[in-house]
């Protein structure tokens, strides 16, 4: 009965999205206020509707309900109970409805709050982001229906992929899911101004702490996912340039993008054709990114089952949403009225130039990740193109992104001033120099490559200070925005750093080890004590002891595990890892090879750390420039906010 | 102005990167029958796919290199490879290899691709299986003699 009361809801928030869609777009393009009025309690009934969807497969997993073929398929009665909720979003099926959940869940904070935007603006945002959810409602009621029933009833299910049985799994899709969705509001934002003709300063103020929101979302979701892959998949790697963790990266380089583009936007009204461009962009590559992962194009520990139908209709919405969009964005943008003027020293050309490398960047990797679909699409062979390609078109293309970050924002608007940007630079230059030759010889091993990300790590660092500093002589007010926005490109060159020094000096070795035995790595001694049979709630595993010594104290016992989970029957590594700021020492077990012996990897891992820490630091310096006071207030005092605009430029110039 | 020129010179830039990087690397992939037919190169990496023939795994006396062969029902290849097999590696399961063909005639694998579920074949070596498969079905209706 549970499962069938949710499909009925979900029915319930399909009609009531093309409800909202229908009469909150014809509302605002008539003026008709009783149609307007319908968006608020639309989006809100949405909410609730897809809600009680939710709840209603989560109960079925929670209950182990395998009657329902999505249960069946994904869960088993001896799968831990945090486990068992989270399958919810661990086939296609429940990972649509997370996805429509996430977007109801910020159709609903639109609804709440946007009391100080004019009830047109919210009547068409709210009408687009409905849009979007009819498309998916319908995506879901017609092709992957998560409460389909299974005749007669399964005794047992079939249990959720191994690898998936983590905590990561509870937290990184919805956290990666909030940020691809949230890019939904930025994108009715930009198509409602298009429509409204509206493009103006105060646009881009209510636009930028929801576009902020939703990257922060993706930062952290893609974080965890990196985490995740690293702890989890037993190589020690955290990055693999893997076509799905490029469909989450696409929309990342885009968002940086249109969140600094929007800061033009709204201090100095440039760019905003730009804007509502990369707008549009984000939302596309989220869109791609869906596609991508779920229609069975790519097959990887995100994918699943393969059914062209699903494709095919993606793909219709994808085109629907991209052609759609753009052909309003062809027609209406050459109406809006071009921004203040600016010298070609300035912070505007600084933040235009970053945008087009990162909009570059993200064209070079989606080529590199599209490209053998295509040949293989069109039967000309098979290729694959690996981390090498990405690594050596990607560098390159964030470097000078990265020197510029370092540098914009002490860049006055408008107009720069050479000589004092020169005095400034000096100092910098020599803290990134001195970086760059010094650290390396702390290793004991100097590379240009190292040189070179440890200059550009150190630069930004260097340049987000001394921002700090004539701020705080200039005796103007800080605020949260401008805090966050130094935390975050702090934030990169903490993430700069780790990346840095992992691939210079990482090291790893896999052996055959007996009980007893030694093996060196990096300073450090490992010995194998053997391995024990330990049981799991749902598996059997092979527990090593391993002791890590150095200097002859030992620093660590680690116990990486081989298990055999009982229903999928399938060995999983879990690697064991003593953590440190500076380093990680990572030990995974490969398989028993004759007497006790054992393969054993190992891994000493440098500053990895660093790069989730950088990671969170973006995440966190988001989440100051969202709550900043300026946007509760923003149409209420519109006064108060030009003069803001005003000190900025001055203390720019100052 | 000066922005269009700009924007075009990156553009440029980028392209020349990605190119270039295209070039060096892109791997292919072949077919054990394919490798048979002397259709993969000597010197440069590829990937060879299909299934791990039954039997045909063997460790070396150091515990760490293996030896098992690749087929794809009409041809086989011997792959050697040195460090961890990814849980998914089974005898009679489809696998993918990264590496370079060696002047023993075995396949050097420098990776062993990874499979995330226990059903999935990779589509390269699925690709190859079904390939083989063709060929033969073709080759038993063409008389001998006549063209393949």
């Amino acid at each position: 009965m549970i499962p069938e009361l949710g499909q009925f809801a979900l029915i319930v928030a399909l009609a009531i999205a093309l409800a909202q869609a229908a009469l909150s777009l014809t509302g605002a393009a008539r003026g008709t206020p009783g149609f307007m009025a319908v968006a608020r309690p639309a989006a809100q009934g949405l909410f609730v509707f897809v809600a009680f969807a939710f709840g209603c497969l989560a109960w079925s997993f929670y209950s182990n309900d395998f009657s329902v073929l999505n249960v069946a398929t994904n869960s088993n009665s001896r799968l831990p109970t945090a486990y068992r909720i989270a399958a919810t979003w661990g086939s296609h099926e429940g990972s649509l409805l997370l996805w429509v959940l996430m977007l109801s869940v910020w159709m609903l904070a639109v609804s709440v709050f946007s009391r100080s935007l004019p009830e047109d603006m919210v009547a068409r945002i709210l009408g687009v982001m409905g849009l979007v959810a009819v498309g998916f409602l319908s995506f879901m009621l017609f092709t992957s229906n998560p409460f389909e029933r299974l005749l007669p009833a399964a005794a047992e299910g079939h249990d959720l992929n191994p690898l998936l049985q983590d905590p990561g799994m509870v937290f990184h899709p919805p956290m990666l899911y909030m940020g691809y969705v949230g890019f939904s509001v930025a994108f009715a934002f930009a198509i409602a101004a298009l429509l409204d003709g509206r493009l103006d300063a105060s646009w881009a103020r209510w636009s930028r702490p929801w576009t902020t929101a939703a990257w922060i979302f993706l930062t952290i979701g893609i974080a965890l996912g990196s985490f995740w892959a690293y702890y989890e998949l037993g190589w020690g790697g955290w990055w693999f340039w893997d076509p799905v963790e490029n469909a989450s990266f696409m929309p990342w380089l885009i968002g940086t993008a249109l969140i600094h583009s929007l800061a033009v936007t709204e201090k100095r009204g440039a760019f905003k054709a730009w804007t509502v461009l990369l707008a549009i962009i984000a939302f596309s590559l989220s869109l791609l990114g869906t596609f991508l992962v779920r229609s069975g194009v790519l097959t990887s520990v995100h994918a699943f089952a393969t059914d062209p139908k699903r494709g095919i209709f993606i793909l219709c919405f994808l085109a629907v949403v991209i052609g759609g969009s753009l052909s309003l964005y062809a027609w209406r943008a050459n109406r809006v009225a071009p921004g203040a003027r600016f010298e070609l020293l300035s912070r505007e050309s600084m933040l235009l130039a970053n945008s087009v490398l990162l909009l570059v960047a993200c064209g070079a990797v989606m080529l590199g990740t599209l490209y053998p679909l295509f040949l293989d699409a069109l039967g000309l062979g098979k290729i694959s193109v690996g981390p090498p390609y990405f690594d050596s078109v990607f560098m390159p293309l964030m470097a000078p992104a990265i020197l510029l970050a370092g540098i914009g924002p002490l860049m006055a608007w408008r107009k720069g001033d050479a000589a004092q940007l020169v005095r400034r630079l000096r100092w910098i230059a020599i803290v990134a120099l001195l970086g760059a030759l010094f650290v390396p010889l702390a290793f004991g091993r100097w590379a240009a490559l190292t040189s070179t990300g440890l200059l550009l790590a150190f630069w930004i660092l260097a340049g987000t200070l001394t921002s700090l500093i004539i701020r705080i002589r200039s005796r103007t007010k800080i605020t949260s925005a401008f805090l966050g926005m130094l935390l975050a490109h702090a934030g990169v060159g903490v993430f700069v750093i780790g990346i840095t020094l992992v691939k210079s000096y990482e090291s790893e070795r896999d052996l055959r080890m007996a009980p007893g035995e030694t093996a060196e790595l990096g300073g450090y001694s490992f010995r194998f004590e053997g391995v024990r049979e330990v049981s799991g709630p749902n598996y059997a595993a092979t527990r090593g002891t391993i002791f890590v010594q150095r200097d002859g104290a030992t620093i660590a016992r680690l116990e990486p595990e081989k298990r055999v989970y009982l229903v999928q029957r399938n060995p999983m590594t879990e690697a064991a890892i003593d953590a440190g700021i500076s380093r990680d020492v990572y030990v995974a077990l490969g398989e028993a090879v004759g007497g006790d012996a054992w393969t054993v990897r190992i891994h000493i891992k440098p500053f990895i750390r660093w790069i989730w820490i950088g990671c969170l630091m973006m995440a966190f310096g988001g989440l100051l420039a969202a709550i900043d006071r300026r946007y509760r207030n923003a149409a209420r005092r519109p006064e108060d906010a030009s003069a803001a605009d005003a000190t900025l430029i001055r203390s720019g110039t100052a | 102005m000066l922005a269009i020129v700009a924007g075009v010179t990156l553009i440029a830039v980028a392209a020349a990167l990605v190119l270039n990087a295209f070039q060096g690397n892109v791997v292919f992939f072949f077919s054990p029958s394919q490798i048979a037919a002397k259709e993969a190169p000597l010197d440069r990496t590829f990937r060879v796919g299909g299934m791990v023939e039954s039997g045909s795994l063997k460790r070396r006396a150091d515990g760490l290199t293996v030896e098992f062969i690749v087929t794809d029902t009409a041809k086989s290849i011997p792959v050697v490879y040195t460090g961890i097999l990814p849980d998914l590696f089974k005898e009679g399961k489809g696998v993918v290899a990264q590496g370079k063909l060696g002047p023993d005639g075995a396949f050097h694998a420098s990776e062993v691709l990874a499979k995330h579920d226990e059903n999935y074949m990779p589509p390269e070596a699925a690709h190859a299986l079904s390939k083989a498969e063709a060929d033969k079905a073709a080759k038993s209706v063409v008389p001998p003699g006549g063209n393949r």
